[in-house]
């Protein structure tokens, strides 16, 4: 991510006393837990930079969440509404904040995406992903079979019931595997784990990449 | 609620083993999924009709009591009789009584997710009537000794041949093989018990308040037949199904055929307001509507998750849902599966029955999309969570959660602290290596609970110069220009 917005011209700065934005805990229902991690990210990036986030999930909690957390503290509505309206996903800041869709990367290959929930049905991204994905010089992009059904992550719920996650996985690793593609691109660093988890167990050979990382690729 | 099974672990593990089944969903879930599709496509202004809908339940919703006694006001002058039953086992004793009142030997019944929940059969039965469920999928189930396992489509889990083998030995018939005979003797079987039946027993999909109509939609004919041929007819409703004018009716069924099964309309669509009048020559001498609360008030009560009423039981999140398309509907252990399933019954049987259930979701969120009332399932299981934990941490019980709620009370104080968790991922990148047997760029052993995840899954290794250590290494670089 640093590189592809570097290459793109954004003056970027890491802070580095952030750790977790409090979904896990928000998720599995320990929300006086979350509040303390949500508190903390708030007060840390309440400043006038853009927040870009490499991952749908983090972002949706930041941008909508927050406000589920937090609905019986209105004063803390105020923060969240400055925070949440200039954090961005990485793709969306891309495409709607600068207004780009070549970032100048180069990748020969056939790649396909998958979509990963909260970034299409919570924050509604879907295009932005594939329009950056076309502008790649030399890519072949294909799109696999219910690309927008769930791969089966779902954080602890792939802990708490393993089998039913797996389950739902097979059928994710079968659609993309029938694209024929040679890598699985994706926004979400959980849905990433659990794909590329099995592929890797299971030594089939396609790659699982970030969409960052196939942005600063410029392998020929 | 005898029947409630609630491990979610052990209910599912059989469903994801039986390749039956796992075919029977894939295929079932897609048709519908598809002819959802093409029903909703057909509507210029779907989303709008969302919206109104889910205003309209809304508003009914938040004056419920009014619109009930508006309800009961209009079927008594249509000269019906109304019930008002607070839990299971009151609505059981009502309609026991107004059969024995009635003298009545044998029922038939049309499909009622209702009267699964109440397990009137089985109350029938011991009271030495017969009740015949005359929807040929409830007719499987109840042969079979089942439950359903999806609110439209209740023997989906079973396949063709299922069917042949259940009805030769059930029957004392010949193997049939085809569908069309299977019907054709069900239909045969059926009819004898619709002549002969003294009461007939229904659900209600709505009701109409100004006017004291119930409406029952169906694609069979037997809900026509059990509320017009025996003498007495019982409707039995959750008190959530009252939509307020007639003219809100032409939307409801609209959005409920599209998203059930994907029609534009169901095959048949019954408006009953009462008993026969003097001037008809058909149908019951008594209908009766027994109103089930069981629990349906405490949702009512809360402002978080009262839009689990909304609910007017489509199925349209069972068939989207990527649970649900894995563990069937019997993994959920009652009446209702899948995503409603996972909200609704909790919130009725209470936690100690469903503890699971709030948690066996991925939060895909793709039954949010497909609710024709808009119901926001993800939120309403966030929220149920919540409420599974707090219970839980007050009454001090000792058990998995126990640990849970420790470890992540520790993995909260690791993130509160940037020097605790960086020293923690150095710890991670040292300790991995004792544990993994994999090839180096991958973690194929973990300790428990992560175990879960390595059983079938790698974990990428953790890096040896976390990001935040490179970072002091990149920052001062030059934007490209």
């Amino acid at each position: 991510m640093v590189e592809v917005l570097r290459r793109i011209g954004v003056d970027l700065d890491f802070l580095g006393d952030q750790t977790c934005c409090g979904q896990p805990a928000f998720n599995s229902g320990y929300h006086s837990d979350a509040k303390i991690l949500a508190k903390r990210f708030l007060s840390l990036f309440d400043r006038d930079d853009y927040i870009v986030c490499p991952s749908g999930s983090c972002t949706s909690m930041v941008k909508i969440f927050y406000k589920e957390l937090f609905k019986n503290n209105p004063e803390m509505h105020e923060i969240i509404e400055r925070v949440s309206l200039r954090t961005h996903e990485f793709s969306d800041f891309i495409v709607n904040v600068l207004k780009m869709k070549d970032v100048g990367a180069y990748y020969a290959g056939k790649v396909t995406y998958h979509d990963s929930c909260h970034l299409l049905r919570e924050l509604k991204i879907k295009d932005e992903p594939r329009k950056l994905i076309n502008s790649v010089k030399g890519i072949d992009f294909i799109e696999m079979n219910n690309s927008d059904s769930c791969c089966g992550f779902g954080g602890t719920f792939s802990i708490k019931f393993p089998d039913v996650s797996v389950s739902i996985l097979d059928e994710k690793l079968e659609n993309i595997i029938n694209t024929g593609a040679e890598a699985v691109v994706s926004a979400d660093m959980g849905c990433l784990m659990q794909i590329g988890g099995a592929l890797k167990r299971r030594k089939i050979p396609i790659e699982t990449m970030h969409l960052a990382e196939l942005l600063a690729s410029d392998r020929g | 609620m005898g029947l409630y099974r609630h491990d979610f672990n052990k209910e599912s593990d059989k469903a994801l083993k039986d390749e039956n089944l796992q075919k029977a969903l894939r295929f079932t879930t897609d048709r519908f999924r598809e002819r959802r599709k093409t029903a909703i496509a057909e509507v210029d202004n779907w989303e709008d009709l969302r919206s109104i809908a889910r205003e309209i339940k809304k508003e009914t919703i938040s004056r419920l009591d009014t619109y009930l006694e508006l309800l009961e006001e209009n079927i008594v002058k249509n000269g019906g009789i109304v019930h008002w039953a607070k839990d299971a086992d009151e609505a059981t004793k009502i309609i026991l009584e107004i059969a024995l009142n009635g003298k009545v030997k044998s029922v038939v019944k049309s499909k009622s997710m209702a009267t699964e929940e109440i397990e009137l059969n089985h109350a029938l039965n011991n009271a030495g009537i017969e009740a015949i469920e005359t929807d040929l999928g409830e007719y499987i189930i109840q042969l079979a000794g089942e439950t359903p396992s999806h609110i439209i489509a209740p023997a989906i889990h079973k396949t063709k041949e299922d069917i042949s083998k259940l009805f030769s030995e059930k029957l004392k018939i010949p193997y049939y093989t085809e569908p069309e005979d299977l019907t054709r003797i069900a239909r045969d079987k059926l009819r004898q018990k619709f002549l002969m039946a003294d009461m007939g027993v229904s659900g209600a999909n709505f009701a109409v308040a100004e006017t004291g109509t119930i409406v029952i939609v169906e694609n069979e004919g037997n809900a026509r037949l059990t509320t017009t041929l025996p003498r007495i007819h019982v409707a039995l409703m959750g008190l959530e199904k009252v939509i307020p004018r007639f003219e809100d009716l032409a939307l409801f069924l609209s959005i409920l055929a599209r998203s059930a099964t994907g029609q534009k309309m169901s095959s048949y669509v019954s408006l009953i307001s009462g008993p026969k009048r003097k001037s008809e020559k058909d149908g019951p001498e008594e209908f009766h509507l027994v109103l089930l609360d069981n629990g349906r008030s405490n949702i009512l009560a809360s402002d978080e998750t009262r839009e689990s009423l909304y609910c007017i039981r489509c199925g349209a999140c069972l068939n989207i849902c990527p649970v649900y398309r894995k563990v069937g509907g019997h993994s959920y252990g009652w009446v209702y599966s899948g995503p409603i399933g996972a909200i609704i019954s909790p919130q009725l049987l209470g936690f100690d029955k469903a503890p699971d259930l709030p948690f066996a979701s991925s939060l895909c969120g793709a039954c949010k999309d497909v609710c024709p009332l808009k119901i926001d399932i993800p939120k309403v299981l966030l929220e149920l969570r919540n409420r599974v934990i707090e219970e839980n941490r007050k009454m001090n019980r000792v058990g998995v959660r126990t640990f849970e709620s420790l470890g992540i009370k520790l993995w909260r104080l690791s993130m509160q602290s940037p020097r605790v968790y960086m020293a923690l991922i150095t710890l991670a990148y040292y300790v991995q290596k004792l544990w993994n047997r994999g090839n180096g760029h991958n973690i194929t052993l973990l300790p428990p609970p992560f175990s879960q995840w390595a059983k079938n899954r790698d974990l990428p290794v953790f890096a040896k110069k976390p990001f935040r250590k490179r970072w002091d290494e990149i920052k001062d670089e030059q934007v490209w220009e």
